[in-house]
C-alpha cells in the first residue's frame, strides 16, 4: 500500500483542483456536514453574490448524492438589481432549492429607502432587522454565511462557528476559543451561530474556485456598457425608474462592472473591461484596491462592520 | 466632467508596469503558521510587513489607516502596521490586541494562514488556539536582549501543541549595526532551547521588520555575512504538518440516506488513505466489512486521502452512526474507557478534579470525568503536581469515560488525538487536550487489548515494517508507532 495513491476523478469533466483549492473545499465541506448534523434547524444565507454562489456550490458538493438538508433564506430589501433577482429564481427552479425570501414589512409601509433615508437606517431596517425577523420566524439555530476573514479587519477574529446571543447580538470578547478542526455546537433555546465556511478563502481564492468550478454568476460581475453617474466618488448605476439624477449629474454609458454585488443605491462599480472570468482574474491579481471598497456601508467610519455586527448584521 | 475624485472607479493603477499577470494554481495546501512575540520585539510590524511586501494591503485598506491613525508613522513614511492588524475597536482603543486574527497573503509559490496570537502571558489559550492548527512557528526576538522566558514559554506551547518546525526572527537587527557575533550566539541559544523541547527544524534569520530586510526581499548590502533564506523563503519551502502516521481513520459526520438503496457515511479523512476495495472496521461496535465506494460530487473516486471530505459506501448494510469511526482494519486506534491527556484551561473557570464534562473529538461527543495530576510551570519548563487546572494552565489529566473511547495519540496523529472539553452548566469551550495515550482504569483492568506492546519504528522504515511478516503475524500484540524524530 502506498502512502499518496494516484487519484482519479471518473465523470469530472474538468481538471481536478489544485491542492490549494480541493483544501479550502474539504474544509468548507466538513463545516457544512457539521452543521448540518448537530443543529435542529440550519439555514443558509442566500445574497446572490459571487461568495453565496460559491457557498451554495459546496452546500450542493458537501450533501451529495442527497439534497442541501435546509433551506435557503434571501433577505430582499427591494433595492436589489433586477438580474439578481433573475439569477436568484432561476438558480433555485434549477437546482431545485428550498428558497425563502423575506422582506421588512417596515419597509414598503414607511416607505423606507437608501436615497431618504441615509445608507446606514436604511441598512439597519432592510437588512438587519429583516434579517432577524426571518431567522426569528424560522426558529433557526444555525446560519451558514458567505463571509471570509480576509475582506475586512474586524472580521480576522471570527470564529467559523460564531455565537449569538437570543437577540443575535455578537459579543467580541465573549467568542469560544476554536482549536483544531473541532467545533463546539452546544447552545441554549434561542441562542445560536452562523457558521462561516468561506472563512479561509480570500478573494482570489473565490474567483479562482469559480473558474475552476465553473459557477454561475450574475452577469453584473463582468464588465458590460452599463448607463451610470458618479456620486461621492462612486460609479452608481442607474438602474430602474427609481433612479433619479441629482442636479449637475450627468448619466455616463461606458464599460462598468460590479465587484460585489448588493442595493444598487450603495453599490459602487469600476470601470472595467474584464468581460469573462479570465479577464476578471487577471484584473484582480493586479487589483491595487481591497473588494469592500466600493461599499458605502463601511466608508460611514472606521469599525462601522463591528458595529453593525454587534447589532446582528451579517 | 471632473476626473474621478478617488481610486474608487478602477481596480487597477494603469501608471504602474504591471507584472503579466498569471494565475497559475498552487501545488500545495496553505501553509498554516503561528507567530509569537510582543509587540515589542515587533510581532506586529512583521507581519504587516509581510502583507506590505506580499502586496496582500489594499490602497483603500491602507488610506484607513492613516485617517484612524493619530499621525503615528514610522520614519519610513510606512503605516502603522499595529493598526491594520488589530481588528476590534474595543482593542484598539486599549492599544493590545486580545484573541487570535488570522491574516492572509501569498506569494507565486504558496499561499498562507498566519494566526496572529498576542505574547502577554496571559493569553496562553490564544497562543495555544493559534497552534492548534499550525505546521510552523515564528518567534520572533529583539537582537538587543536576544532570548526571554517569554521566547521559552512560547516555544514550549508551541512544541506541546505539536508543531514541530521553528523558525527564530532575530529583528531589530539594524538597531545592533548588523552585530553578526551577536546575532550567532542568539541563534546557538535558541537552537538549544528548541533541541531542549524535542524540535531539531530550526532556521534562524536575522532581520529587520521595519526596512523590510531579510522578510520578503533579501539584504545582503547591510548583512554581507548572512547568505540563507529570507523568512518568506522559508515558508515557501516549509513542510505541511506531519505526525499522520496512522492508518486510515474517518470520523462519521453524518450518514446520508437520500433514498433506497443508497446509504453514505460522511466524513473527512484524518488519516491513512483509502480505496475501493479495501477492509475496514467500524468502531466502537467492532463490524467489518469492506469500501465498495467513494462517492464525491465529481462521480466516482478511486481512492481519497488525509483531509479529503468523502463519501463512503460499504459493500454491506452496517449499523453506523454519527460519532463512529470507520478506520483501517490492521491499523487500529486505541479503544477504552481511561485515557490520560495533556490539556491546556481555556476558561476562567477552573478545570475542577472529578467534574464531568462533554467531550468532542471529531464528530464524536461523550461524557467524562476530568481530573488533573500535573500543571506545567512554563517559566522552570518543570511538571508539578496539581488537582485543578487555572485559566491558561497547561497540564496533564486522567480521563475516565462512561463509554467507549477512541483515540489515536496526539504525537501519531493531531486530528484523532485531539479534543476539546465543554462545560455542561455553560456550553463553553474550556479546554483543548491532546491523548498520551491509554491508561488502565481505576479498577485496575486493562480494556480491550491494553497489553498491546508499542513498537517504535523510524517514520521511513514504517511502511516495510508494516509489510513484514513480523508485523503481520503480531498484528494482535503490537502498536506500531512512528518516530518522527529522525
Amino acid at each position: 500500500m502506498t502512502s499518496t495513491p494516484h487519484i482519479v476523478e471518473h465523470g469530472r469533466g474538468r481538471p481536478p483542483l489544485d491542492p490549494h483549492l480541493k483544501a479550502l473545499e474539504n474544509e468548507a465541506i466538513h463545516i457544512f456536514r457539521e452543521v448540518a448534523a448537530e443543529f435542529e434547524r440550519p439555514v443558509m444565507l442566500y445574497s446572490i453574490g459571487k461568495d453565496s454562489s460559491v457557498l451554495l456550490h459546496l452546500a450542493r458538493k458537501a450533501f451529495h448524492p442527497g439534497k442541501i438538508p435546509f433551506p435557503l433564506l434571501h433577505v430582499d430589501t427591494t433595492w436589489k438589481f433586477a438580474e439578481m433577482i433573475e439569477f436568484r429564481d432561476r438558480i433555485a427552479q434549477e437546482y431545485d432549492l428550498d428558497l425563502h425570501v423575506h422582506t421588512n414589512p417596515r419597509g414598503r409601509e414607511e416607505n423606507i429607502t437608501p436615497f431618504t433615508h441615509g445608507s446606514a437606517r436604511y441598512t439597519d431596517i432592510m437588512k438587519t432587522e429583516a434579517l432577524r425577523q426571518a431567522l426569528d420566524a424560522g426558529k433557526y439555530d444555525a446560519a451558514f454565511g458567505g463571509a471570509r476573514r480576509d475582506e475586512e479587519a474586524s472580521r480576522a477574529k471570527e470564529r467559523i462557528y460564531s455565537f449569538r446571543t437570543p437577540d443575535h447580538r455578537w459579543d467580541p470578547r465573549n467568542q469560544r476559543p476554536e482549536l483544531w478542526s473541532i467545533y463546539n455546537g452546544m447552545i441554549r433555546p434561542g441562542e445560536s451561530v452562523r457558521a462561516f465556511p468561506l472563512s479561509n478563502w480570500t478573494e482570489v481564492d473565490i474567483w479562482r474556485y469559480i473558474e475552476a468550478e465553473e459557477i454561475p454568476l450574475v452577469p453584473l460581475y463582468y464588465a458590460a456598457k452599463r448607463k451610470f453617474v458618479e456620486r461621492d466618488g462612486m460609479l452608481m448605476m442607474a438602474e430602474d425608474e427609481r433612479f433619479e439624477p441629482l442636479p449637475g449629474e450627468t448619466i455616463q454609458e461606458d464599460f462598468i462592472r460590479f465587484r460585489t454585488l448588493g442595493c444598487w443605491p450603495l453599490t459602487g462599480a469600476i470601470r472595467s473591461r474584464a468581460s469573462n472570468l479570465t479577464e476578471v482574474i487577471d484584473e484582480l491579481e493586479i487589483a491595487t484596491v481591497s473588494e469592500r471598497q466600493g461599499r458605502a456601508i463601511d466608508r460611514d467610519q472606521s469599525g462601522s462592520m463591528e458595529k453593525k455586527k454587534r447589532e446582528g448584521y451579517f | 466632467m471632473t476626473a474621478p475624485s478617488t481610486p474608487a472607479v478602477s481596480l487597477v493603477n494603469f501608471e504602474d508596469d504591471a507584472p503579466a499577470p498569471q494565475h497559475a494554481g498552487k501545488d500545495s495546501r496553505p501553509l498554516r503558521f503561528i507567530t509569537c512575540g510582543s509587540v515589542d520585539d515587533g510581532k506586529s510590524t512583521l507581519i504587516g510587513r509581510l502583507l506590505w511586501d506580499t502586496k496582500a494591503v489594499k490602497e483603500d485598506q491602507a488610506a484607513a489607516l492613516s485617517r484612524d491613525s493619530t499621525g503615528k508613522q514610522n520614519d519610513l513614511g510606512l503605516p502603522d502596521f499595529a493598526l491594520l492588524l488589530d481588528g476590534l475597536q474595543a482593542e484598539r482603543e486599549q492599544g493590545i490586541t486580545i484573541d487570535v486574527a488570522y491574516r492572509y497573503f501569498s506569494t507565486d509559490k504558496r499561499a498562507f494562514i498566519v494566526a496572529d496570537t498576542p505574547g502577554h502571558v496571559q493569553y496562553t489559550r490564544n497562543m495555544a488556539t493559534g497552534a492548534s492548527t499550525a505546521d510552523l512557528a515564528v518567534l520572533l526576538v529583539d537582537a538587543r536582549t536576544g532570548l526571554l522566558e517569554q521566547t521559552r514559554r512560547h516555544a514550549t506551547i508551541a512544541a506541546l501543541m505539536g508543531i514541530r518546525q521553528f523558525v527564530l526572527a532575530v529583528n531589530k537587527i539594524d538597531l545592533t549595526d548588523y552585530d553578526e557575533a551577536g546575532y550567532h550566539k542568539i541563534a546557538r541559544d535558541f537552537r538549544e532551547l528548541a533541541l531542549t523541547l524535542g524540535v531539531n527544524n530550526v532556521v534562524s534569520i536575522p532581520v529587520s521588520a521595519l526596512k523590510g530586510e531579510n522578510i520578503v526581499l533579501s539584504a545582503k548590502a547591510s548583512m554581507p555575512w548572512y547568505d540563507g533564506p529570507t523568512l518568506v523563503e522559508v515558508l515557501e519551502r516549509a513542510t505541511q504538518r506531519g505526525g499522520q502516521s496512522t492508518g486510515f481513520r474517518l470520523s462519521v459526520q453524518r450518514v446520508s440516506r437520500p433514498g433506497e438503496g443508497f446509504r453514505g457515511y460522511q466524513g473527512t479523512v484524518s488519516g491513512g488513505s483509502i480505496k475501493p476495495g479495501d477492509s475496514v472496521v467500524v468502531l466502537p461496535s467492532g463490524v467489518e466489512a469492506n469500501v465498495k465506494q467513494i462517492v464525491t460530487f465529481d462521480l466516482i473516486r478511486n481512492a481519497a486521502v488525509s483531509g479529503d471530505a468523502i463519501t463512503l459506501v460499504l459493500d454491506r448494510p452496517v449499523d453506523i452512526a454519527r460519532g463512529d469511526m470507520i478506520v483501517a482494519l490492521d491499523q487500529r486506534p486505541q479503544t477504552g474507557t481511561a485515557f490520560s491527556a495533556r490539556l491546556v484551561a481555556l476558561s476562567p473557570d477552573a478545570i475542577e478534579p472529578g467534574k464531568r464534562y462533554w467531550l468532542k473529538a471529531g464528530s464524536r461527543r461523550q461524557r467524562v470525568t476530568v481530573t488533573p495530576t500535573q500543571n506545567l510551570d512554563l517559566n522552570s519548563g518543570k511538571w508539578q503536581p496539581a488537582t485543578t487546572l487555572p485559566l491558561n494552565a497547561i497540564g496533564t489529566a486522567d480521563l475516565d469515560f462512561d463509554e467507549a473511547a477512541i483515540f489515536d495519540a496526539y504525537e501519531t496523529n493531531r486530528q484523532t488525538g485531539a479534543f476539546i472539553l465543554i462545560d455542561p452548566d455553560t456550553n463553553n469551550t474550556v479546554a483543548g487536550g491532546m491523548i498520551q495515550g491509554r491508561r488502565k482504569s481505576s479498577d485496575g483492568l486493562a480494556r480491550d487489548g491494553a497489553d498491546k506492546v508499542t513498537v517504535t519504528i523510524p517514520a521511513h522504515l514504517l511502511e516495510a515494517f508494516r509489510a513484514s511478516d513480523f508485523a503481520r503475524d503480531h498484528a494482535g500484540e503490537i502498536r506500531i508507532s512512528a518516530d518522527e524524530d529522525e
